[in-house]
C-alpha cells in the first residue's frame, strides 16, 4: 500500500467506523460499505452559500469531515469587524473577497481538499449552476437570498404526470444565527417544509412606530431610525440612497442622530449603533454560529451518505440563558406560494392559431380551473410580463390588445409558465404550456 | 425518508435537464403581489395606476374622499412592494402635500399597519383601507404634523378651515400646499 492511502485510511479512521459497519442507531436502510467514503471524497460535490460568520465554520467542518469538492458563493468583501469569529480571514485580506480567501486558507489547510471560490450574487447564477450540486448548504444572513435560493431549487424539480421525480431535488441544509439564538434546517424541496412555507418564523425587522420616532423619541434607536427614514430621504446630501456600507453616509446619519438625541436628552447614540440600525445588524457570536455550522454539516453527511436519519426538520437552539435545543417538525404549507406549485400542463394545440383569450376561456370553463376572471403574468426573455388583468382598470387597458393576439406573437414558447391568480383560488397558480405542434415537430424530425 | 443519493451516487456535472426550459421564474413576491392586485376590490374612492402594466410592484393609488374634512380632495399614494414582500411592508408615499395629523411635508405615512403592525396575511388590499380611513378619521393622538394635529384637538372648526385652505392651494402657517382638489 502506498504512503499516500495509508494515511489517508489513518486520516479517515473515525469516518469508517461509522460508514463501513451497522450500528444500532443508523438509518434503517442504511448498508455499510467503503463506496460511501468513496462517493463522500471523490463524487459528492457540495455548495456552501455565504462565506461569512456561519460560512466559514461550515467550510471548516466540511473540508475536516473528507468532503473535498466543496463551492462556496459570497458577494461580500472582508471588514475588520469580521476578524473576531470569521477565523479564515487575517488582518492582511481585509477588502478582499471572503469567498475567494476562504477557499485559499481551506485548500492550503485541508490536504486533497479543493475549494472552488465565487465572488459573486447567488442571483448571478442559473439553474444549469445549481443543477451540479448534490447538497446546498446555506449560512445567510438575508431572507431575501433564502427565499430566492428556495424558489431555484423548488423550480429545478421534475413532476412526471404529478408525481415528483426524486432525483431532481437538491436538499437545502439552511443554518441562521442571531446573537444567542439560532436555528437549523433540512428542507427537501417539494417534499417537506420550505422556506416559504415557514415565512411566519423569520421575526420582522424591528420597526417602531412613525409617529414616536417623529414627536416622543425615548431610545437612541428611535433618533437614528428618524434621521434614516425622515431625514435622509429629506435632505438626501450625497443625492443616493442611504448605503449602509458607504462611511461617509454612516457618519452622516451618526451626526445628526446625535443632534436629534441631544434636542430629546437621549443618551446611548454610537457610531456602532448606527451601523447596526441602519444595516439592521444583530451582533454575532462567534458560539452559536460553531454550533449551528456544526449542526448544518452533519445534516450534509447524514443526507450525503444515508448512514442516519436526517433531522426532521427544523432545530431552534437558545444559550441566551443555559443551553436549549429544540427540534419539531415544520409543516408543508398545503397553499405555500413556492412549494405546492407543481405546474399544470395546458395542452394548446397550435400557438400560431390560439390567442390569449382562448387560453383564457379554458382557464374559465375546463372543469380543473373553473377560474372567474384570471389575471395572466409571466417571463418573456428573463422580464416581467403583464399578460392580462381585468380587475385592474389601468392595466386592463393597456393588455386589452393582448386578447386577441396568439400565443406565438405574445412570445410564449413551448413549456414556458404561467402565473395565474384568480378568486377561486388561494394563490396563484403557475401553468405550463404544452404545444401540440411541437411534438409533431418532434415526430417530424424523427420520421 | 428516502435515501437520496441510492439513486444517483453518481457524478453531477451540470447537464441541462430536457424537461425544463430555462425560463426565468416568477417571485414568490411577484405571485403574490399578482394574487393581491388581481383581487383588489377597491372603494368607489379609490383608483390605482400602473404606469408600467409589466411592473406590478411599483404603482400609484389615488384617493378622493367622498365624505369628512377631506371631501373634494385628490390625494396620490405611490406604493413600492420589495422582493421580500410579504414579508416586508410595501414602501408607501403621499405624493400629494396634504394638511394632515399622520402625513407629514416629505409623505411619510403614520400607519400603523405599514410598519410596525404589518403581518404578511396583510395585502394591498388592508393598506388601501386603512389609507381610506386616515382619510375619514385623522388621528391626532399619534402625530407626524403635530401643528395640524394640535389644531384639531383644540379647534375643529379652524382645523377644516385649514384642510380647505391647503387643498385650494395656499398657506397654512409657514408652510405652501399646492392644491389638489379633484
Ligand atoms: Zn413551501
Amino acid at each position: 500500500m502506498s504512503e499516500k492511502l495509508e494515511t489517508l485510511s489513518n486520516r479517515w479512521n473515525n469516518l469508517r467506523k461509522i460508514l463501513e459497519r451497522p450500528g444500532p442507531f443508523s438509518h434503517p436502510d442504511f448498508e455499510p460499505s467503503l463506496e460511501i467514503i468513496n462517493f463522500l471524497m471523490n463524487t459528492c460535490k457540495i455548495l456552501v452559500i455565504g462565506a461569512g460568520g456561519l460560512g466559514c465554520e461550515l467550510l471548516k467542518d466540511l473540508a475536516l469531515m473528507g468532503f473535498r469538492d466543496i463551492h462556496v458563493i459570497d458577494m461580500d468583501t472582508i471588514e475588520i469587524s469580521n476578524l473576531n469569529r470569521q477565523f479564515l480571514f487575517r488582518h492582511k485580506d481585509i477588502g478582499f473577497p471572503k469567498a475567494e480567501v476562504a477557499a485559499k486558507f481551506v485548500n492550503s489547510r485541508v490536504k486533497g481538499c479543493q475549494v472552488t471560490a465565487y465572488f459573486k450574487k447567488i442571483q448571478d447564477f442559473d439553474a444549469n449552476f445549481y443543477r451540479q450540486f448534490h447538497i446546498i448548504v446555506c449560512g445567510l444572513d438575508s431572507i431575501v437570498a433564502r427565499r430566492w435560493i428556495n424558489g431555484m431549487l423548488i423550480s429545478m424539480l421534475n413532476y412526471n404526470d404529478d408525481v415528483l421525480d426524486q432525483s431532481s431535488i437538491i436538499p437545502l441544509i439552511d443554518g441562521g444565527t442571531e446573537g444567542f439564538k439560532g436555528n437549523a434546517r433540512v428542507i427537501l424541496p417539494g417534499m417537506t417544509a420550505c422556506v416559504e412555507c415557514t415565512l411566519d418564523l423569520y421575526p420582522p425587522q424591528v420597526t417602531y412606530p412613525l409617529c414616536t420616532i417623529a414627536n416622543t423619541p425615548r431610545l437612541p434607536e428611535h433618533c437614528i431610525e428618524y434621521v434614516k427614514v425622515v431625514q435622509w430621504p429629506k435632505e438626501n446630501p450625497w443625492g443616493t440612497a442611504l448605503d449602509g456600507d458607504d462611511p461617509h453616509h454612516i457618519n452622516w446619519v451618526h451626526e445628526k442622530s446625535l443632534e436629534r438625541a441631544q434636542q430629546f436628552n437621549i443618551t446611548g447614540v454610537t457610531y456602532r449603533l448606527v451601523q447596526g440600525v441602519v444595516k439592521n445588524i444583530i451582533p454575532a457570536v462567534a458560539s452559536t454560529n460553531a454550533v449551528i455550522a456544526a449542526i448544518c454539516a452533519t445534516e450534509v453527511f447524514k443526507l450525503a451518505t444515508s448512514c442516519y436519519v436526517p433531522l426532521n426538520n427544523f432545530l431552534v437552539f437558545n444559550d441566551v440563558d443555559g443551553i436549549y435545543t429544540y427540534t419539531y417538525e415544520s409543516e408543508k404549507k398545503e397553499n405555500c406560494l413556492a412549494c405546492s406549485q407543481i405546474p399544470q400542463t395546458v395542452v394548446i394545440k397550435d400557438p400560431e392559431e390560439a390567442k390569449l383569450k382562448d387560453l383564457i376561456q379554458i382557464l374559465q370553463e375546463d372543469s380543473r380551473y373553473q377560474m372567474r376572471s384570471p389575471g395572466l403574468i409571466t417571463t418573456i426573455d428573463g422580464k416581467n410580463r403583464t399578460l392580462y388583468i381585468s380587475s385592474i382598470k389601468s392595466i386592463e387597458e393597456r393588455t386589452r390588445e393582448n386578447l386577441n393576439k396568439t400565443l406565438s406573437e405574445l412570445g410564449l414558447k413551448e413549456g414556458c409558465e404561467v402565473a395565474v391568480s384568480d378568486i377561486t383560488s388561494p394563490n396563484t397558480v403557475i401553468i405550463r404550456l404544452h404545444f401540440q405542434t411541437t411534438d409533431v415537430e418532434m415526430k417530424k424530425l424523427i420520421n | 425518508m428516502i435515501k437520496l443519493f441510492s439513486l444517483k451516487q453518481q457524478k453531477k456535472d451540470g447537464e441541462a435537464s430536457p424537461k425544463t426550459a430555462n425560463q426565468k421564474k416568477a417571485s414568490a413576491a411577484q405571485l403574490r403581489i399578482a394574487k393581491d392586485i388581481n383581487e383588489l376590490n377597491l372603494p368607489k374612492t379609490c383608483t390605482t395606476e400602473f404606469p408600467d402594466p409589466d411592473d406590478l410592484l411599483n404603482f400609484k393609488l389615488i384617493i378622493c374622499p367622498d365624505e369628512g374634512f377631506y371631501r373634494t380632495g385628490r390625494f396620490v399614494f405611490s406604493f413600492k412592494v420589495g422582493p421580500n414582500y410579504p414579508h416586508e411592508p410595501p414602501k408607501v408615499k403621499c405624493e400629494t402635500q396634504v394638511y394632515h395629523p399622520n402625513i407629514d411635508q416629505q409623505g411619510n405615512v403614520c400607519l400603523n399597519i405599514l410598519r410596525e403592525d404589518w403581518k404578511p396575511v396583510l395585502t394591498i388590499n388592508s393598506i388601501v383601507y386603512g389609507l381610506q380611513y386616515l382619510f375619514l378619521e385623522p388621528n391626532p393622538e399619534d402625530p407626524l404634523n403635530k401643528e395640524a394635529a394640535d389644531v384639531l384637538t383644540t379647534n375643529r372648526r379652524l382645523f377644516e378651515q385649514n384642510v380647505q385652505k391647503a387643498m385650494r392651494g395656499g398657506f397654512v402657517g409657514g408652510t405652501y400646499f399646492d392644491r389638489c382638489l379633484k
